[in-house]
């Protein structure tokens, strides 16, 4: 029997404010523990919690961007539960009134683009950290109060590989907003995973189970791939799943239960009575949408029909820094596509730090590409030109004149250099005459050599290998 | 001159602190004295503040002698003992705070502060504000001034009890679904439970958000006013506070002809005759100055009671789950699992009052039981809410006993529900968040009556102007 795998998300995404959801807190990654905490994120007696309205902006714009309804009214609601890295003991999140719903994103699925729904993302508090040693826990509470989003979808996944393209898609949507870092390294981004199997063409869901804080999408994939076969085993062998919540186990790349249905914590979710709920008209939901840029799925879709080559497309449109430069370069000048190629060969890896950033004012780096368009230099004085543009600024095209950088397109000029440097090889062009071809390539480079690299390229090329034939 | 400053009223103080009849350090220290005199028999305070006092009345003297002093420089007053005083313990007469001491002030208390008013001690109460006696204060309970065998009412009973005992001429409680109130009344002050939202809880310890407030507690309607007004108004530090007071001029004029005032009748009340007779006089009293009075039944009040215990200690379950042990207030031992640490400290620390209203609180918003409790009781919460909004379009204010008994011995009600039944009058303006006061009106074997007067929401001016005309009449 072929078995399918059903998988729906709920992914938690820290919000990049400059202060928590509740108070003024800083929410600066790695700072010394219990640096960050004040009376109301400790949940002192008789502090009160105060909606950060910058969080509710960037939820909204979450939603927005991710084809949500975004709901005119909304409600905080307490999740209680005990835990020592939970100071109030209930976690301050939305129940039954999220502020965004209905939305879904179209991503890469396993046959062709596929749209996965998004049922709700709602605004919630984090909780702090434990650190376990052998005999005491400690418990950190800087991360208490920070801002997330928790996007749910629809059991719309079918394998690791659209969970993982839902979860990359959301990704680049989010950090595009700049709303996230979703830095999954530092627990910026994580996931949980509801899955389940049926036999193929059965339309009934399976039991599923829920694997719990996933925060790469290696772990991710794993963990699917894993839980699914694991599922698929049991029912192959004539068991049946059980409703339960498990644990990743990034050692050993296996799931273990963490609790069963049964033993299933009773949130007793009620309203937050100090937060009045969130009233939001048509004029601020409108003002929050003026606000948006262009989306990932835009600029690709833009940059395709431009010719860039897809995976260019793929990695200008995963930073949004990268694409607004690329963006401003294009503007400036006439070949998006050597834009393009100066851009990623030349900067990209010079660029340090999470988002993109480079010296180079974008107008300069279009000059030096319209330059290479033109003809009036070749690729390789392009991108000497465009490294040197990192080390300082100059005018390019004043520069290529002074120095005499243009390309060399005269026949005469380059047949003599040619004669010239068989003249000094003969070694070499008699083996290559003979048929050591693969040699023609260094006898092409040292004719090149004699022009300073500013040789039209195809040009040297015909004429060496004219050269050769005579 | 100690005597003459004992028992006075806030304005009357007032006027000698600006003519310099008196400084406010005799001021305060008349009343330390009286503190003394007093605390041995009717045990008002959990905390006094005698040093910090007379700092802050040697600044209050100068800020007099400078002239353009508020109204409150150099007034010395008391707060429950659930109101938070950065670097003075506030210990909600409960175990498990009785070491704590916050690291920051209560919005209410920084503006006395501002104002020049003098802290001289924490009032006690019932733990948590849990009760209506001060029985359940896990310290000790308070005596009612006027009769030491009698209880002073609760939960805001030791603020009432300094007010009452001339320890100080004000204090602030908080009210949830009585309080201050019913306080008010077993001990012959001025109570007031403001708006919902007119007085920032920031610092006010958690019973129950949604209905909690803090209001004054005086011997005079006037200085409840004047008090209110300094400590009402958004903070910024509060979401749901969001209306201020302010004493309009007119507003001690005593006119209130025109003004209807609805005589509330209760289904199921068994108010004593006494108390009955004393409201009733006083509503042919305000009819003679020229109130129009009507009588009112509100259905829907009759599931005020059971909708009130459920709704406070659902919110009270989740408010009080923060006392675990783990970052401040008691602890009980270290070892064994983060769970067996909670559960020992819970159970070691918390009164059983405490502990019966987290078990219902808990029990009502838990799964399958919650449509049946939870569900249940914020639906007669709202057609409570409603109920009041129809009156109040066709009725300015409604007029009611506090209590349905004049203040009660002490252990006559060990059966909590009968203790629950005693807050039969007040919890409806608590389910509705509007304003409502308590004064005297009368007495019964010597006792005070306290009569109720409720109005729409942001109308707390009007039950001053009511019952400052009672006042007069009674005076």
């Amino acid at each position: 029997m072929n078995f399918e795998t059903v998988i729906g998300l709920e992914v938690h995404a820290e919000l990049a404010t400059k202060s928590k959801i509740f108070c003024s807190c800083p929410t600066d990654f790695g700072a010394p523990r219990n640096s960050q905490v004040c009376p109301i994120c400790l949940g002192h007696p008789g502090t009160l919690p105060r909606l950060n309205r910058k969080v509710v902006e960037y939820a909204v714009m979450a939603g927005l961007a991710t084809g949500c309804r975004i709901a005119e009214f909304s409600c905080m609601d307490r999740k209680n539960y005990f835990y020592p890295d939970l100071p109030k003991a209930y976690q301050i999140s939305q129940d039954a009134y999220p502020l965004c719903l209905d939305g879904g994103l179209t991503v890469e699925g396993d046959s062709g683009g596929k749209f996965i729904r998004i049922e709700r993302i709602h605004i919630e508090e984090d909780a702090g950290k434990l650190i376990h040693s052998r005999d005491e826990i400690l418990a950190d509470y800087n991360r208490c109060g920070i801002p997330l989003i928790e996007v749910v979808t629809a059991p719309d996944m079918r394998s690791a590989a659209e969970a993982r393209a839902f979860v990359s898609e959301l990704r680049t949507i989010l950090r595009c907003l700049g709303v996230s870092d979703c830095r999954m390294q530092e627990g910026g981004l994580r996931c949980d995973v509801n899955i389940s199997v049926r036999p193929t063409g059965s339309a009934k869901l399976g039991e599923r189970t829920e694997i719990k804080n996933l925060n790469s999408f290696q772990f991710i994939e794993k963990a699917i791939e894993y839980e699914s076969r694991r599922q698929i085993d049991i029912l192959t062998a004539g068991g049946t799943v059980r409703r339960e919540t498990r644990r990743f186990d990034e050692q050993t790349g296996t799931t273990h239960t963490l609790r069963e249905k049964e033993t299933a914590a009773d949130y007793r979710f009620f309203p937050e009575p100090d937060i009045p709920p969130l009233r939001l008209s048509p004029a601020d939901i409108e003002a929050l949408a003026a606000r948006l840029p262009e989306l990932p799925a835009a600029r690709r879709k833009r940059y395709a029909a431009l010719g860039l080559p897809a995976a260019d497309v793929h990695i200008l449109t995963e930073d949004r820094a990268l694409s607004d430069y690329f963006d401003r370069a294009i503007a400036a000048g006439k070949h998006p596509r050597i834009t393009a190629n100066l851009l990623l060969s030349e900067y990209l890896r010079l660029s340090e730090g999470e988002s993109f950033s480079c010296p180079v004012a974008p107008e300069r780096l279009a000059a030096v590409a319209d330059l290479a368009g033109a003809g009036t230099v070749n690729a390789s004085t392009a991108k000497k030109l465009a490294a040197r543009l990192w080390e300082g600024d100059f005018d390019p095209a004043e520069t290529v004149l002074r120095e005499g950088l243009g390309q060399i397109c005269d026949e005469g000029v380059l047949r003599e250099g040619i004669r010239s440097v068989f003249s000094e090889n003969e070694g070499l062009v008699a083996q290559i005459r003979a048929g050591k071809t693969a040699a023609a390539k260094a006898l092409v480079g040292k004719c090149m050599g004699r022009f300073g690299g500013r040789a039209e390229p195809r040009l040297l090329n015909r004429l060496v290998d004219e050269a050769l034939k005579k | 001159m100690m005597n003459e400053l004992i028992s006075r009223d806030i304005h009357t103080l007032a006027a000698g602190l600006q003519r310099k009849d008196f400084s406010a350090v005799e001021l305060v220290r008349a009343h330390i004295d009286r503190i003394r005199s007093r605390e041995a028999d009717i045990s008002a305070l959990i905390t006094q503040t005698e040093e910090h006092a007379l700092a802050r009345a040697a600044e209050a003297d100068a800020r007099l002698a400078g002239g353009d002093a508020p109204l409150l420089c150099g007034i010395p007053f008391v707060l429950k003992d659930n109101i938070c005083t950065e670097g003075i313990p506030t210990t909600c007469a409960s175990r498990m705070l009785a070491d704590y001491i916050p690291p920051y002030s209560a919005t209410a208390y920084a503006r006395l502060q501002e104002a020049g008013a003098v802290l001289l001690g924490k009032g006690n109460m019932d733990e948590f504000s849990m009760g209506s006696s001060t029985e359940n204060s896990a310290f000790y309970p308070t005596r009612n001034p006027l009769d030491p065998i009698r209880v002073p009412g609760g939960s805001s009973g030791g603020p009432a009890t300094a007010v009452a005992a001339g320890e100080v001429p004000f204090a602030l409680g908080s009210d949830t679904g009585g309080s201050i109130r019913q306080p008010a009344a077993f001990c012959g002050l001025v109570g007031m439970k403001p708006t919902y939202g007119t007085v920032s809880r920031h610092g006010l310890v958690a019973f129950a958000s949604s209905l909690d407030q803090i209001g004054p507690l005086t011997r005079t309607v006037r200085d409840n006013a004047a008090v209110l007004s300094c400590i009402s108004g958004p903070d910024g530090q509060d979401d749901t506070a969001r209306y201020t007071f302010a004493a309009a001029e007119d507003l001690f004029s005593g006119d209130i002809r025109g003004i209807t005032v609805g005589l509330l009748r209760f289904p199921g009340d068994e108010t004593d005759s006494a108390v009955r007779a004393a409201i009733e006089d006083t509503a042919a009293a305000l009819a003679e100055r020229g109130a129009q009075i009507r009588e009112v039944t509100l259905l829907a009040l009759k599931d005020a009671l059971p909708a009130y215990y459920i709704l406070s200690s659902a919110e009270a379950s989740a408010n009080l789950a923060r006392y675990d042990g783990v970052r401040y207030g008691a602890r009980a031992g270290s070892a064994g699992t983060p769970d067996e640490l909670f559960c020992t400290t819970r159970s070691t620390y918390f009164g059983p009052e405490v502990r019966r209203r987290i078990l219902l609180g808990t029990y009502a918003l838990s799964a399958g039981h919650r449509d049946a409790f939870y569900l249940r009781a914020q639906n007669a919460a709202r057609r409570i809410r409603t109920a009041f909004a129809e009156n109040f379009a066709v009725c300015d204010c409604l007029l009611c006993p506090t209590a349905p008994t004049v203040a009660f011995p002490f252990r006559e009600k060990t059966d909590p529900v009968a203790m629950y039944l005693g807050d039969l009058f007040t919890v409806p303006a608590s389910l509705a968040g509007i304003p409502a006061i308590s004064l005297p009106c009368g007495t019964s074997d010597g006792l005070p009556i306290g009569v109720q007067i409720m109005a729409a929401a942001g109308n707390d001016g009007l039950l001053y102007r009511l019952a400052a005309v009672i006042e007069e009449v009674h005076a």
